[in-house]
């Protein structure tokens, strides 16, 4: 790849996502876009290149599509949805009893295993959660994961990584070779194709924010600009969970950790609510 | 360090699943049939079993079931691993006493997950 097209591609990878490439991630970049190059029928990378200088929209929407890492799984990482189920949801339900409602919000959801984890947990503490309204919302700046997401069929593969047996019995059904998510599980959840890096106040506030392995992606002002959005569209009580290993101290002072080993961060506002106390104690 | 023993009578998936458990901490121990598989366990008890369904000997069901029977029996977080992937047969393995299980082809992080998930690692 010649350098001035991998400059240029990385400038318009950085401004449509928030994605950075270091220099030595040239073979990064042919591996990802190799495809698109076949499925457009064109020439070489340096065409698709070209394409996407003319300013072709369709193009650069799926050659930064192909950029995406789409590495996910259900509960991965396990704790964090074990301290979601633990923790955060029976204090959430003290915190809302007058309301009796609640949002959720997936960034960076990509096929949707995040999303659907948190609504099987939902689902299970659906005796505590009559008369509830609970939202469930998925948002990922990539069309074709949000597809496979609302599809919410998956392969053999996908429903292995993390999944329990029983976990998966109870809550797919088999379909030749893949396995569909149940209806009542689908339905908890919404998906919506939107970029972390615009305006986050049409999608509403949020209780509680998952945005996990997608922030190390991001250069530091992208990284800061990011995480004080997603503050300003959270409860003051709300809480956050960043990836494993993702600690925010020193990026931004938006949020105070909880548990780093977890990712669990607390909004940091002076007028810090009933979560955290609760959640401390817990 | 936590014993693992893994039941196949192919060598080739004893091998990938030896190398998958001894990179996540394991001690692997291979065996080829369940008959070889109650042996070993008799004389010690492994953390945790991965065993196939279909092998020359006895099944994979008859050695959980036997397995369970043993004394410390119990202890054992047994793990099928089978391409029988219909929900039957899943339904019959977790009725006779099996923890989780893992449908072929696998690769490291199905394992890895289902350790997790079981709480078998460090």
């Amino acid at each position: 790849m010649q350098p001035e097209d991998f400059d240029f591609f990385a400038r318009l990878l950085k401004e449509r996502s928030g994605l950075v490439l270091t220099k030595d991630k040239g073979y990064l970049v042919e591996n990802r876009l190799q495809p698109l190059v076949r499925q457009r029928r064109l020439r070489s990378i340096t065409e698709l290149i070209g394409g996407l200088r003319s300013g072709d929209d369709t193009l650069v929407e799926s050659a930064v599509d192909a950029m995406m890492a789409k590495d996910t799984g259900f509960f991965r990482d396990w704790n964090p949805f074990q301290h979601f189920r633990n923790v955060v949801l029976p204090s959430i339900r003290v915190a809302r009893k007058a309301k009796r409602a609640f949002r959720v919000l997936c960034a960076g959801a990509s096929t949707g295993q995040e999303a659907y984890s948190i609504a099987m947990i939902l689902h299970e503490a659906e005796a505590d959660l009559r008369g509830w309204q609970v939202e469930v919302l998925g948002i990922d700046l990539s069309q074709a994961a949000i597809t496979t997401a609302m599809s919410a069929v998956y392969s053999q593969f996908d429903v292995q990584r993390g999944l329990p047996i029983r976990t998966l019995l109870k809550n797919f059904q088999k379909e030749d070779d893949n396995w569909r998510l149940s209806e009542v599980i689908r339905t908890r959840v919404s998906f919506k194709a939107w970029n972390l890096l615009d305006d986050l106040f049409p999608l509403g506030r949020f209780d509680v924010v998952l945005c996990r392995n997608v922030l190390p992606y991001f250069d530091m002002p992208t990284k800061f600009a990011t995480l004080q959005k997603l503050s300003r569209v959270m409860a003051d009580d709300a809480v956050l969970y960043a990836g494993v290993e993702e600690p925010l101290a020193g990026v931004s002072s938006n949020f105070q950790a909880m548990d780093d080993n977890l990712g669990i961060h607390i909004v940091q506002r002076p007028d810090l609510g009933k979560i955290k106390s609760l959640a401390a104690a817990g | 360090m936590k014993r693992c023993l893994i039941v196949d009578d192919s060598r080739i998936i004893r091998r990938v699943a030896s190398k998958i458990f001894f990179e996540l901490g394991f001690e692997p121990d291979e065996v080829e049939n369940d008959r070889k598989a109650l042996e070993a366990v008799r004389i010690n008890m492994p953390a945790v079993a991965m065993v196939d369904w279909d092998m020359p000997v006895l099944d994979g069901l008859a050695f959980i079931e036997e397995l369970r029977k043993l004394p410390g029996g119990d202890s054992p977080i047994v793990i099928f691993c089978t391409a029988e992937n219909e929900v039957h047969h899943i339904e019959r393995a977790l009725a006779a006493g099996a923890d989780e299980y893992i449908m072929k082809p696998f690769d490291s992080e199905i394992v890895r997950s289902k350790l997790t998930i079981l709480g078998a690692l460090d």
